[in-house]
């Protein structure tokens, strides 16, 4: 039993119209083992576990099941057998109660089946909790969480199904260093108590420290499967993406003389941005670091008048301007690019040279008609100067990559020729190679005079990509270093420094 | 592998194309249907009667397919409809002025109610229900007022040509076959809003905002204005429709118009135009226009009594809506 794997899937083929999504893949999960799936977007890795999970059904292949080979119609069927998913937008009802949430469905009921027996209901949760070790009260309002607590309510649910495979997508990605070490000690728990576990992530370091073996895919095929302890970070992306990935060279700092583009004075909005002001220079990275919730992206927001602010000034290129809305900060040559792409950033169900001229209207009209020519070639050129993978401008955007999706969002800021750059998070979700080549392109971006500020909860992006760097905490600027003073400890010092 | 994106290309035209011919398909199902159980329906004079009751919902319809668009809803059309043709009578009998300040003030009456529905969805930040909801109370009770309950004739000798804007027929003029005004301003009206909703910034903006308005909004798209705009399109729709509707009548009937908004969102719907906003078109709404009046007109042809027609069209709209989402899940 020990030896024998808990899941094997083996030679599976799936094709969807026109494309060849999986070819012979396969993936040996033991028990009581974590196994990272890794691969660019695109590779396959989210089909391989719809198929497993019941979402898809494969077109040829098999997948056995403690010993047995299992077909796996629907996602109940996935659930029954206990093979369970935590995925990485999470499915819960905010507005109901913890326990609400984990037996949606299923709930207990008193006689005649038609009144909910809301103390067994909590008493079952309970009893779930304690077994394992999760301090939570069942009675609390989703909404009411912060977003790593929501997740441990995810796990709970898919371990009331008692299941022995769990697959997390990318659970790490909306994570605080701290959350992140309590969805470890989580996972090492149900390690020893003999589930699988597949885990998704494109962060490397993480998958040195918590994964005992890693499959790679590429492109609908299966690379390899190695052992974590036996295989270095380098080898694991070679074999991800089958090429160097872009490594950024060296950059002095912008000097004292270059002009000062943006300059932001005693912004204030609730408690979420208090007191903030810097500065911004031509050609500059002015990296955001901080822990989430920091109010990074509340003061993106407000500089570009996507909420209301309570105080404080905005000066262009030395000018005070009033920005009041997004509508105006456009005007005035700013450009925000969300940590949440499909939701504040894209048009998904519209074509890219539509989402690529959607902030450019002014210059792709002619009393009121659409220049038509005019923005299918202008988006042409975008897709060429970005490499983004598409058939055609007229292809959809949600049928591209989340790489691609991001640099869709950038060509729509190029195409309105911003000079100033917000970049909320701007590789989240986006695969190693993407990310590289989202990383040149901030680079040239800035060498052309554009001048950008990256909100990155990765540290090691923001020291790669920074001429400069800004640490908030709660609400406030806590530090700024040069590129030289920056480092890893540093940042986090300040990142915790909390004023109270 | 651009060989198979190629590919998906073409699947995904075809099933365009296969969508407008289903809703086509079945116009032309019902016109066969309804010519062999009757000798009375294939007729020219019954085919302009069903093209000439299609004008005026059809014009209403139109103007829905914009808002529906952006994800909203105006159930204000109807009684907005209603309110512009007593203006019209106003302006024309009340005030003996001349035919064509009857129509502007007409249209005018429309677009205006729109432009305020539109300041309470996009500035007030109510709901378009809600907004229009009111705004249909509103109308529907100035109508009333305005005309002291009774019907405004076009009887005065200088609006004699009154009710040839929707019964004359210029074609009859120029080549000689008899299409009544109302059939060819609604089908000039379907052309315009096809221009506007797939050539201008305004159809333009129109998609964008049905597909993710906060998106819009953040790509500094002026939302709120644009919001104003496609209500104000509406409502000038509106205003068209009461023009046609009074002159066909050769007055104007302060109570008429209630329910007729819920017609016109059923012939867009019908039409393919999902209400949850980004998707749809005017030749889909043209032609669930079509099918509706094809439908009363075919059913009353052949007897049925008016209760059932209204029950089958209540059918046809739960399948008409099935038939496309069980078409997009496919896709």
């Amino acid at each position: 039993m020990v030896n024998q794997p808990l899941v094997i899937m083996e030679g599976i083929e799936k094709s969807f119209p026109g494309v060849h999504a999986l070819n012979q893949c396969r993936l040996e999960l033991r028990a009581g083992e974590v196994h990272a799936l890794v691969g660019e977007n695109g590779a396959g890795k989210s089909t391989m576990m719809k198929i497993l999970t019941g979402v898809y059904r494969k077109d040829a292949g098999r997948i056995v099941y403690k010993g047995q080979e299992v077909d796996i119609p629907n996602t109940k069927a996935a659930q029954q057998i206990g093979i369970g998913m935590i995925h990485q937008e999470l499915n819960l009802m905010p507005h109901l109660t913890v326990a609400q949430n984990i037996y949606i469905g299923r709930e207990p009921r008193r006689k005649f089946r038609l009144l909910l027996n809301e103390k067994a209901l909590e008493e079952k949760v309970r009893e779930l909790f304690r077994t394992m070790n999760l301090d939570l009260d069942p009675r609390a309002k989703v909404s009411d969480l912060t977003v790593a607590k929501q997740q441990m309510v995810e796990i709970a649910k898919a371990l009331s199904f008692r299941s022995e495979v769990l697959i997390m997508d990318e659970p790490t990605a909306a994570l605080t260093t701290s959350e992140i070490e309590e969805l470890f000690r989580m996972i090492e728990q149900l390690k020893a108590s003999g589930v699988g576990v597949v885990y998704i992530s494109h962060r490397m370091d993480e998958l040195k420290r918590i994964t005992d073996r890693i499959t790679v895919m590429r492109d609908g095929c299966y690379i390899d499967t190695v052992n974590t302890a036996e295989v270095s970070v380098d080898r694991i992306i070679s074999m991800m993406v089958g090429r160097e990935i872009y490594h950024s060279v060296e950059r002095t700092a912008i000097g004292d003389s270059a002009e000062t583009v943006l300059e932001v004075r005693g912004l204030n909005r609730g408690k979420a941005v208090r007191d903030v002001g810097f500065h911004l220079k031509k050609g500059e990275i002015l990296g955001f670091a901080g822990l989430m919730g920091a109010g990074r992206t509340e003061v993106a927001r407000a500089i570009f008048g996507a909420d209301r602010i309570d105080s404080g000034e905005i000066l262009i290129r030395g000018k005070r301007v009033s920005i009041r809305s997004p509508y105006d900060a456009v005007k005035h040559g700013i450009g925000y690019l969300s940590e949440d792409r499909k939701r504040f950033g894209l048009l998904v169900d519209m074509d890219v040279q539509s989402n690529v001229a959607i902030a450019s209207y002014g210059k792709f009209r002619r009393l009121g008609w659409m220049k038509r020519d005019a923005i299918e070639s202008s988006a042409e050129q975008v897709v060429d100067a970005l490499k983004v993978k598409t058939p055609n401008v007229s292809q959809k955007v949600k049928f591209l990559s989340g790489g691609n999706q991001q640099k869709v969002v950038i060509g729509k800021w190029l195409t309105k020729d911003s000079d100033i750059l917000i970049f909320d998070e701007p590789t989240r979700g986006i695969d190693v190679g993407a990310k590289g080549e989202i990383y040149k392109l901030l680079e040239e971006l800035a060498e052309q005079g554009k001048s950008i500020i990256m909100i990155s909860s990765e540290l090691p992006e923001i020291l790669r990509m920074s001429h400069r760097v800004i640490v908030m905490c709660e609400g406030r600027i806590t530090g700024q270093l040069t590129r030289e003073e920056a480092d890893q400890e540093k940042i986090m010092k300040f990142a915790t420094s909390r004023t109270g | 592998m651009k060989v198979a994106l190629t590919n998906k290309k073409q699947i995904q035209i075809k099933s365009g194309v296969l969508q407008q011919l289903l809703a086509f398909a079945s116009l032309i199902v019902l016109v066969l249907v309804f010519t062999l159980s009757s000798d009375n329906f294939f007729r020219f004079d019954n085919l302009m009667g069903i093209l000439l009751s299609t004008a005026v919902i059809g014009v209403l319809a139109l103007g829905s397919t914009f808002v529906i668009v952006t994800g909203g809803i105006d159930l204000a059309v109807g009684t907005v409809m209603t309110f512009s043709s007593v203006m019209t009578g106003v302006i024309i009998t009340f005030w003996n002025l001349p035919i064509p300040f009857g129509i502007a003030g007409g249209i005018a009456t429309g677009a205006a109610c729109g432009l305020i529905s539109g300041l309470a969805v996009a500035k007030m930040k109510i709901p378009p229900f809600i907004a229009t909801l009111a705004m249909m109370m509103i109308t529907k009770g100035l109508s009333l007022v305005i005309s002291g309950t009774k019907p405004i004739y076009f009887d005065e000798p200088h609006a004699a040509d009154f009710s040839k804007i929707s019964l004359g027929s210029v074609t009859k003029w120029l080549i000689g076959v008899e299409i009544p005004n109302a059939v060819l301003i609604f089908f000039g009206l379907a052309i315009v809003a096809g221009l506007l909703l797939t050539k201008t910034i305004v159809g333009r903006y129109n998609f964008a905002l049905g597909s993710n308005e906060e998106a819009t909004r953040l790509s500094g798209v002026n939302v709120n204005l644009w919001k104003i705009v496609i209500y104000t399109i509406t409502g000038a729709f509106a205003g068209i429709a009461g023009i046609l509707m009074a002159s066909r009548l050769n007055s104007a009937q302060p109570a008429l118009g209630t329910g007729y908004e819920l017609e016109a969102i059923a012939a867009v719907v019908i039409g393919g135009t999902s209400l949850s906003g980004g998707q749809g078109t005017i030749l889909g709404t043209v032609i669930g226009a079509l099918i509706m009046s094809v439908l009363t007109n075919g059913l009353r042809i052949l007897s049925v009594p008016q209760e059932w027609q209204t029950v089958i069209i209540g059918l046809v709209v739960i399948g008409a809506v099935y038939a496309d989402i069980l078409r997009r899940r496919k896709a």
